[in-house]
């Protein structure tokens, strides 16, 4: 999956320095509708990029982008300085959370394992020992080791997104890609699953892209919003992004955004409306 | 009563017939079924293909009597249609709802497509019941040569195969995302279940192919969670049902695949009585994963 071929003139090169994640131009269309056009993003190590924006705004096509499963119509994409493809160790993938079958048989050390070989070919039998070590690294630094031997389908939501991200963070990725991973928790487990993402990438450096509906559960880590709407969008700190202004000129219709108590409430913006008093408990 | 149980099992005159060469062929045949109904079958217990493989197997059935009519080998017919159907479900339906109703429609067709070519077929009667209880007397070298063949096969794909079918098994989303081929890989594995099938449907019938292929593995993920444990249990218990059933049904003469079933039957009743016994004795002692997880789950 290599550099699209048309890609304009006019871009610039890519820095010296790698961004883990960047974008220069890009673009997706499938026919005639264009998702989005001229996206220029670098994402630094370290950095926590919110990725927000109604359905069908072209988040989950971001993901597929980045997860080189699906090449872009324009311009450029680099992880880690490389191009993204299918099954790379730069990226982990944390997806929302969905309740395992109570009898799959796989313990939580064979879920955490998967991130880091499932899609390889054959049984494994090599490098079992640093395997198993870096497992139970990742394992440890969910404070999943308590259940490492258990039936994952039989773990609570919270605990099952908690291996999740162990999954996602065992092959030592570059960027952390998290697709909705708070929603179905409830506010614990989010607030959990917040802090292992927040602790990893101040540890390790490893950049994070989040994309979600509703900012306020990681509103304290956000470095930066990129806003996608109907194929606008706008890139900036939350202070900047989400104001009654920029939204209404995304949206094209009224939007206001209230701060409450350290929280944002946007009304009068679809998925947003929905959401504000999820976290009032 | 008790002539019926002494016709079940009896056992008189077994060390000669333990050295009759078709006595010995059939229990290699046993063995080597065994294994790999025992290697796959975790996986299409977790995949929740059962009804996939009862599909195949009807598939099988009608292949086999095709070949009848036809005049060809019938295990080459029942393999045949027991891979074509594999392909076919793996191909129409890929996601679980779907996949349910296209087999249900493709196996009941497929079914009546069987029983008109038996009906139509003049020759032994023996023959056609073969296909549908199995029988395993008439395994020849060459069936034992194709049925070896076919095992090798299958294990070095599923040996291949392993992870990204586990993991595709765990959440196909994010294998897709891992960057596994999600529904090549499910059309691959309905085509090797549809293989394994073939194998299994001469010796041990198209209506009882579920009790080598699915039971075995139903069992075993009932007492463990290792994938690695469940699938040597799974191969066990196959090997337990497919050698028993061989052994118990020599004398007697009866069918084999009644014994496997029963005996199969028996080690997953075993496996879910263990398998309550241990939770309700986890929920008490509060062994320390329990423990963790309740206390972190608040």
């Amino acid at each position: 999956m290599a550099a699209p071929p048309t890609t304009p003139p006019d871009v610039p090169t890519l820095p010296v320095a790698t961004p883990a994640v960047a974008l220069r131009g890009a673009r997706v269309s499938f026919g005639d509708r264009t998702l989005w056009d001229g996206l220029d993003l670098d994402v630094a190590p370290g950095e926590f990029v919110t990725v927000l924006g109604p359905n069908g705004s072209g988040k989950t096509t971001l993901v597929r982008v980045l997860l080189g499963l699906l090449p872009l119509t324009a311009g450029e994409v680099r992880i880690a300085g490389r191009p993204p493809r299918r099954g790379s160790p730069s990226i982990g993938y944390v997806p929302q959370q969905k309740a395992l079958e109570p009898d799959l048989p796989l313990r939580g050390r064979d879920l955490v394992g998967l991130g880091l070989d499932g899609h390889h070919f054959g049984i494994g039998f090599r490098g079992r020992r640093e395997r198993r070590e870096r497992v139970d690294a990742a394992l440890a630094a969910v404070g999943g080791t308590a259940y490492a031997d258990a039936p994952v389908g039989r773990l609570s939501g919270g605990e099952q997104q908690r291996l999740r991200v162990a999954q996602a963070l065992v092959g030592g990725p570059d960027v952390l890609l998290c697709d909705e991973p708070l929603l179905s928790l409830d506010l614990s487990h989010q607030r959990t699953v917040t802090r292992l993402i927040d602790e990893r990438r101040r540890a390790a450096g490893t950049a994070v892209l989040f994309v979600t509906h509703e900012i306020n559960p990681v509103l304290p880590l956000v470095d930066r919003v990129l806003y996608l709407v109907n194929g606008r969008f706008r890139i900036g700190s939350p202070e900047e992004v989400m104001t009654s202004e920029v939204l209404s000129e995304l949206y094209r219709t009224r939007v206001d955004v209230l701060r409450v108590r350290g929280r944002l409430v946007v009304v009068g913006a679809e998925d947003h409306g929905e959401h504000c008093h999820e976290e009032s408990a | 009563m008790t002539e019926v149980i002494e016709r079940l099992f009896s056992f008189d005159g077994i060390g000669g017939l333990l050295a009759e060469g078709f006595v010995q062929n059939a229990l290699i045949a046993c063995a080597l079924l065994g294994i790999v109904a025992g290697a796959l079958a975790p996986l299409i217990v977790t995949r929740g293909m059962a009804f996939a493989v009862h599909g195949s197997s009807e598939l099988a059935f009608t292949g086999g009597a095709a070949a009848l009519l036809l005049g060809t080998s019938v295990s080459l017919g029942a393999a045949a249609g027991a891979v074509i159907a594999g392909a076919v479900f793996g191909i129409l339906g890929l996601r679980q709802r779907n996949r349910d109703s296209a087999i249900g429609v493709v196996l009941s067709f497929g079914l009546g497509l069987g029983v008109l070519l038996l009906a139509l077929y003049s020759g032994r009667a023996s023959n056609k019941f073969g296909l549908l209880i199995g029988s395993i007397v008439s395994v020849t070298l060459e069936d034992l040569i194709v049925l070896a063949v076919t095992s090798t096969v299958l294990v070095v794909a599923i040996a291949i195969l392993y992870r990204p079918l586990l993991f595709s098994s765990m959440d196909p989303d994010v294998a897709a995302a891992r960057g596994v081929k999600v529904p090549q890989l499910a059309v691959l594995f309905a085509v090797l279940v549809g293989l394994l099938t073939a194998v299994a449907v001469p010796i041990v019938g198209a209506i009882l192919v579920l009790s080598v292929t699915i039971t075995p593995g139903a069992a075993a993920v009932r007492i463990t969670s290792n994938p690695a444990v469940a699938t040597v249990l799974a191969i066990i218990f196959a090997e337990a049902a497919l050698l028993g059933g061989a052994f118990l049904s020599l004398v007697p003469g009866l069918p084999i695949s009644g014994y496997v079933a029963t005996i199969s039957f028996l080690i997953y009743i075993s496996c879910r009585v263990i398998s309550r016994w241990r939770r309700s004795a986890r929920d008490e002692l509060l062994t320390p994963w329990a423990g963790a997880g309740r206390n972190r789950s608040g």
